[in-house]
């Protein structure tokens, strides 16, 4: 399929100073490709040349094989349009005033709207499920309402390639999912284009066809979400030291409390995840065990603790991982039972439990009473 | 889908606009009735209207035989002490008022565009004050002793000040990025200029200072013809060209990136306002001398009317508001203490400044709400 968006060559920066360069992207029809990573990497720069605020310093930028710098600017604004960053107050405008304005490169001089121009405002509003708020004024919205108008908006220019600055920048939780299943949705019903940047890398690999990972130097990663997922070019790029950042599902777990195990969890079936937290809090180490290795206990026991007995997955507990169970349980002070339903495969947490008592360790089932060592 | 879309894009604000126009509009013809009626001889308003329809058909059918009912226009213009008034005093006065303030309103207007400053004003960025430093160079240098303040070599003189700050603030503001700098520099920039015209007072005689200081108060006293026709000529294009500038300057209230995105030429854009408003105020400034707050409180009073800030509706609206209250400012500087006149500046100042407190007040406790 034919590119309708590419840089060759692409090197951005201010006053001739080259922030990055070499930016070879090419991006088809109706396909997502986001910007990620730290903060002052260079996505607003790069964002800034395509959308020609800032010249390039070297190479081009080309819409369905065209050069944007030879593009009048009309011809560009009916080709792509922009969400920024910046924050607009407008005063005594409507939502729909501003929505309007989406729809300048096609108006008259007066800049009259036409039946077409109205129906294509209402339909921009329908899109970012807004259509309520067309008679509000703009100033008087919320943050999140604000970001679909200024989204519809950018729909109303009926561009090919929508570039978005940050687009959830000032959103909560519920508004992000909902701007991005709406940029979604546009991108694989209408083949529009679409160009971001995303802080949140798990958002990004969720919604993205391609992503594009920036460090400030260089561009670290190119690729689809799954082939950057499997090169650790995440971490990297972001220089997590401390905490851990769990690629597949997108959560971060803050740094492993450190030392020798106080508490030994016995958990699975994702029970032990919210006392493994509370145990992070309290800065208490801990071991886990024993987890199958494909429980979501597993999956945060190992981004908290260096102490987890893993079991691979549909197969019997064997006994050598049974005693090295005992052995990290004998080290510890006590045993938190997690409340983990024991079945035919997991019976030896039970037996775990049984040996605790036999040992004299207590087996506790809430965190009461549980301090870190004081040193 | 037509029917979703009338109702979700209403056309309530046209509406608007056509009714408070129209009361403008009404509210200035019985503005420029009173204004001719009003005064030491008093003309009712039926010779008014007689009068004014007489000369403006003989005027016509002289312009259009080369001067052959000249003797008659004359006649009608001389006829009697009300007619001689009518036509020599009042009716160019009060026509340059409306003119004159409606321009002042408009230039106002697309420097808070421009600057996206809602106190930004001829007087703000200092172009007032170098138009009072120029003319007080003239008059204590170059015109010593001058009878008559509403010369025309002092005319010109403020019209070259306003336009040399006015280009200066253009200069600064290629350089500097923010608009809050740049309106520091004019303020600062109206410091210097006042403080080099009062280096020049203190070498002036004192004839010369009371003239100084009468201009810089501003007035339509001595009004006549030429005057009508030099700012005719120069504020109704004025405005017009910012009435075409409407719809780059809605792109432009969004932001300078979004309109840019939109396909505006940005540069070329600022410069045209900055150009057309600078052209209006200095025009103003040059045939009335400095006028306070016009220009300040007007684009606001024009936008609580209306409701909105489509500049479509509101350029307009702002010229006949502008219009109106300039008028109804000369009637009251004209009448309150006859036959004592007072100053046109102390009048819209007093009833200007206290509408620009109220305004910041409410939009404040409007922004934290």
């Amino acid at each position: 399929m034919e590119s309708i968006f590419s840089t060759q060559g692409l090197a951005v920066g201010y006053n001739r100073n080259i922030l990055l360069q070499g930016i070879n992207i090419r991006l088809e029809r109706g396909k997502i490709l986001t910007l990620i990573g730290p903060n002052g990497a260079g996505k607003s720069t790069i964002l800034k040349t395509i959308t020609r605020q800032l010249e390039p310093i070297s190479g081009v930028v080309t819409i369905s094989g065209k050069p944007v710098s030879m593009m009048p600017g009309k011809e560009f604004a009916k080709r792509t349009a922009v969400v920024l960053t910046e924050r607009i107050a407008p005063e005594l405008m409507t939502c729909a005033e501003v929505v309007a304005m989406g729809r300048y490169p096609y108006t008259d001089m007066f800049g009259r709207l036409s039946d077409h121009d109205k129906s294509v405002v209402v339909s921009a509003l329908e899109q970012v499920h807004a259509l309520d708020l067309a008679e509000r004024e703009f100033t008087a919205l919320s943050d999140g309402q604000r970001q679909r108008i200024m989204l519809a908006r950018a729909i109303c220019q009926e561009p090919e390639i929508i570039v978005l600055d940050e687009p959830t920048a000032w959103l909560d939780i519920r508004y992000k999912i909902e701007l991005l299943d709406i940029l979604r949705t546009m991108a694989r019903k209408k083949g529009t284009t679409i160009i971001m940047s995303l802080h949140e890398i798990d958002l990004a690999m969720k919604v993205s066809d391609d992503l594009l990972c920036l460090d400030g130097e260089k561009i670290t990663a190119y690729g689809t979400p799954e082939e950057i997922l499997s090169s650790k070019a995440i971490e990297s790029l972001y220089a997590i030291r401390n905490g851990s950042y769990n690629l597949l599902f997108g959560s971060v777990e803050l740094p492993k409390p450190a030392g020798v195990p106080t508490v030994f969890v016995v958990a699975g079936n994702g029970k032990g995840t919210p006392f493994f937290r509370t145990l992070q809090k309290l800065g208490i180490p801990f071991a886990a065990g024993i987890l199958m290795e494909n429980d979501v206990d597993c999956q945060t026991a190992e981004m908290l603790s260096d102490h987890v007995i893993k079991s691979p997955c549909f197969e019997p507990i064997t006994p050598d991982i049974i005693e090295k169970a005992k052995e990290a349980l004998a080290g510890c002070r006590y045993v938190l039972d997690a409340g983990t339903p024991a079945g035919t495969l997991n019976k030896a947490n039970r037996d775990l439990l049984q040996y605790a008592d036999r040992k004299h360790i207590p087996v506790i089932r809430d965190l009461k009473g549980v301090h870190a060592d004081e040193e | 889908m037509k029917k979703r879309s009338e109702t979700a894009l209403s056309t309530n604000r046209s509406a608007r606009f056509v009714l408070v126009t129209g009361l403008l509009v009404l509210l200035l013809i019985l503005g420029l009735v009173i204004n001719a009626n009003t005064g030491s001889v008093s003309i009712p308003a039926a010779d008014i209207f007689h009068m004014t329809f007489q000369s403006l058909r003989l005027n016509i059918m002289n312009f259009f035989s080369a001067g052959k009912y000249k003797s008659e226009l004359g006649a009608v213009i001389n006829e009697n002490t009300a007619s001689q008034i009518l036509f020599r005093i009042r009716l160019p006065r009060v026509l340059l008022a409306a003119l004159l303030g409606g321009a002042l309103s408009v230039s106002g207007y697309l420097l808070q565009v421009f600057f996206r400053n809602p106190i930004a004003g001829p007087f703000v960025l200092g172009i007032s004050s170098g138009a009072k430093m120029v003319v007080g160079l003239t008059l204590i240098f170059l015109i010593p002793h001058s009878t008559n303040t509403a010369s025309f070599s002092l005319m010109f003189a403020a019209f070259i000040g306003s336009l040399l700050i006015t280009l200066l603030v253009l200069v600064f503001s290629q350089k500097v990025q923010s608009m809050s700098m740049l309106l520091v520099i004019g303020i600062m920039v109206g410091y210097i200029c006042s403080a080099v015209t009062d280096f020049c007072i203190t070498f002036a005689n004192d004839h010369d200072v009371i003239n100084l200081t009468n201009w810089s108060m501003g007035s339509f006293s001595g009004a006549n013809w030429p005057h009508v026709r030099t700012a005719f000529l120069i504020c109704i294009p004025g405005v017009i060209v910012s009435f075409l500038l409407s719809k780059p300057i809605s792109a432009y209230l969004l932001s300078e990136a979004y309109a840019a995105s939109m396909g505006v030429p940005v540069k070329a854009f600022r410069a045209a306002l900055l150009l057309v408003s600078s052209l209006l105020s200095a025009c103003v400034t040059a045939i009335a001398g400095p006028i306070s707050f016009v220009g300040i409180a007007v684009p606001h009073i024009a936008r609580i009317l209306l409701k909105s800030s489509r500049p479509h509706y509101l350029i307009p609206t702002v010229f006949f508001s502008g219009a109106v209250f300039c008028v109804f400012c000369d009637l009251l500087a004209r009448t309150m203490f006859a036959p004592l006149e007072l100053k046109i500046g102390t009048v819209t100042s007093i009833l200007g400044a206290p509408v620009v407190i109220y305004l910041m007040i409410r939009r404040h406790s409007a922004e934290r709400k």
